[in-house]
């Protein structure tokens, strides 16, 4: 059995709807339950502060401050973590620009929120990813990378890396006479840093694929298989030293072709994820608002599944509105999953009742206007 | 408008003082305040020597460091080993890796790294000085200690494509230099290691 992560103290200040609050949890799923607008999901929001990134909505931090107060906002948690017990802080001041979010681990200021990564990983599942088979590959690229990185911490840099690199040789190639050296110094960077890239995303989905192969019987989910496409993909048996060339070739014989289209045609930034259901054999995007629900469940808890079993710890896992679309039999067998994995999950909806049978595995909290009620 | 409560020399004192790196225009106010009190202790030999070495700094024509002498202190002096040149983004790197002795080298100062989106390109760094030099011959190793950013990797790159062909053995810094860790900013026995357990390129 993993080790569980979990949250005993929460306190937010001027963050979303919430002035101040301050929470404490004794370590069992916490259901958070409330009307429309209470904040349920702006807790949520909190939680997945405590990832690297902008968060479960991906949000501006300058609208994150709570609208009327003139500073910037702070999440504050103590957490039996991976490297045990810690306080976190995190948050912005306010004012001047609001790019950067800080971080404090025991009251002492790191220069990289990627330091969350040693103490906790965070997994989340939030309506608003319910177009991801039928919306661009972007959302699924993004997807799959954030997947990527609560296994492999390096992987946001790299990937940040070659997307700068890459950059630079569009540049490059929209002078007129480009210095080919200069050209092949960028490509080279480009070909290390991209099919590392690559390499990460195609053993994610290898090992997730094991993982949702192994749930396939395991309650009434459907099973998604997993295929990666649109760069080298017949190449990746071969050694990652022998594909950094393929693509390094590539991309200098690329060059008229990228110069002329102003971009860069080929690369890891092309790939895109492709999800089946396995037991219809059909793509995902083809199929109901339901059974696309059901397979993204699936593909999160194995996920979710995945992170304990390399770490050692199971993941806090976020699931906004996840109740919805289930019907009672799915609730319960979804709950029993979701325990199984060992992990401190947060689930939101509008109504407790949909709940019951998580039973006193569950902390039950009702959210009304910023606050918890007691 | 807020009444003056100094001249304009001791305005343009303060006013430049506050550009100095670590000096804010609180503490230049401080710094010009203490200069101007101490006036011939502190400031008056304190311009003498800025005006020394303003008068003395140069370039150096052969590594790239900024000295009062040319070639430098560290191009003549004859207890290192000129075989051995280590490749710098900056001064500042140089003078940390002096600061932790690990090398007893020559250096090569870049000024800066190649970066397409800022308008740095090879023609703005001292590539070809450093090309030059290796090309006179007597140079067995050069360790190219740029910084583990893509502009610095790149640079690594381009210069060891420049000097392919030249009889020179190419190492880089090993890893363990954190990513975008500058150098100036390592502690000396960081730097030390990532020296002793650098890797050919
Ligand atoms: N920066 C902010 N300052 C103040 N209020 C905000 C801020 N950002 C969002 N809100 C408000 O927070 C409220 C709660 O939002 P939240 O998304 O958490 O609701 P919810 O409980 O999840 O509701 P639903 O059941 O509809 O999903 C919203 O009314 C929203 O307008
Ligand atoms: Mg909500
Ligand atoms: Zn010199």
């Amino acid at each position: 059995m993993p080790h569980k992560v979990s949250l005993s103290r929460l306190k937010l200040t001027d963050f979303r709807n919430y002035a101040g609050l301050s929470l404490s949890l004794d370590g069992r799923h916490v259901v958070l339950t409330g009307q429309n607008g209470a904040g349920k999901t702006n807790l949520m929001e909190a939680v997945s502060f405590l990832s690297p990134g902008r968060g479960l909505r991906r949000a501006a931090y300058a609208d994150v401050p709570r609208a009327g107060s003139d500073g910037g906002f702070s999440v504050f948690v103590t957490l039996d973590g991976m490297m045990g017990e810690v306080d976190i802080g995190t948050g912005t001041d306010g004012g001047d620009e609001g790019t950067a979010r800080k971080l404090r681990l025991n009251g002492t200021a790191v220069k990289t929120v990627d330091e969350l990564l040693d103490h906790l990983r965070v997994v989340w599942l939030t309506p608003s990813m319910d177009g991801l088979f039928t919306g661009p590959s972007a959302d699924r690229r993004r997807f799959l990378d954030r997947l990527v990185l609560s296994l492999d911490p390096e992987h946001g840099r790299r990937a940040a890396d070659f997307e700068k690199a890459m950059r630079g040789r569009n540049r490059l190639l929209s002078d007129h006479r480009p210095d080919p050296a200069w050209l092949t110094a960028l490509e080279k960077q480009m070909a290390e840093l991209g099919i590392a890239m690559a390499h990460a995303r195609h053993e994610l989905v290898s090992l997730l694929s094991g993982l949702v192969e192994a749930a396939r019987d395991d309650g009434p989910f459907p099973s998604a298989t997993l295929r990666l496409s649109g760069f080298l993909d017949d190449e990746w048996q071969r050694p990652a030293y022998e594909i950094e060339e393929i693509y390094l070739d590539m991309l200098q014989s690329g060059r008229y072709r990228d110069a002329a289209a102003g971009r860069t045609l080929d690369g890891p930034h092309r790939a895109d994820l492709l999800i089946r259901h396995r037991e219809k054999d059909m793509e995902a995007e083809r199929c109901s608002t339901g059974e696309q629900k059901a397979l993204l469940i699936g593909l999160i808890l194995a996920h979710a599944g995945l992170v304990a079993g390399m770490t050692g710890h199971a993941p806090v896992l976020l699931l906004d509105e996840i109740a919805a679309h289930l019907d009672e039999g799915r609730r319960a067998a979804l709950f029993d999953r979701v325990d199984a994995l060992g992990g401190q999950s947060f689930m939101t909806g509008t109504d407790r009742s949909m709940f019951d049978a998580l039973g006193d595995r569950a902390q039950f909290l009702t959210v009304s206007n910023g606050g918890i009620l007691a | 408008m807020a009444k003056r409560v100094t001249g304009p020399e001791i305005e343009k004192l303060i006013q430049l003082l506050a550009k100095v790196p670590g000096l804010g225009p609180r503490s230049a106010r401080r710094a010009a305040l203490h200069l101007v009190k101490k006036k011939d202790q502190l400031l008056g030999p304190l311009a003498d020597a800025m005006g020394e070495a303003h008068r003395k700094v140069r370039i150096c024509s052969c590594c790239g460091n900024v000295d009062t002498s040319d070639p430098c202190t560290v191009c003549t002096d004859v207890r290192r080993d000129h075989a051995m040149i280590i490749v710098v983004e900056d001064v500042s790197d140089l003078w940390a890796l002096e600061r932790a002795g690990a090398m007893n080298a020559a250096y090569h100062v870049l000024g800066g790294t190649l970066s397409p989106l800022d308008g740095v390109g090879p023609d703005d760094l001292n590539i070809r000085g450093l090309v030059d030099r290796v090309a006179k011959g007597g140079v067995r190793e050069l360790i190219i200690a740029v910084n583990a950013t893509v502009e610095g990797q790149t640079t690594a790159h381009y210069i060891t494509d420049q000097l392919s062909g030249l009889d020179v053995k190419i190492t880089r810094l090993a890893h363990g230099v954190p990513v975008g860790g500058e150098l100036d900013y390592l502690d000396e026995g960081t730097l030390t290691a990532a020296l002793r357990a650098r890797t050919a390129i």
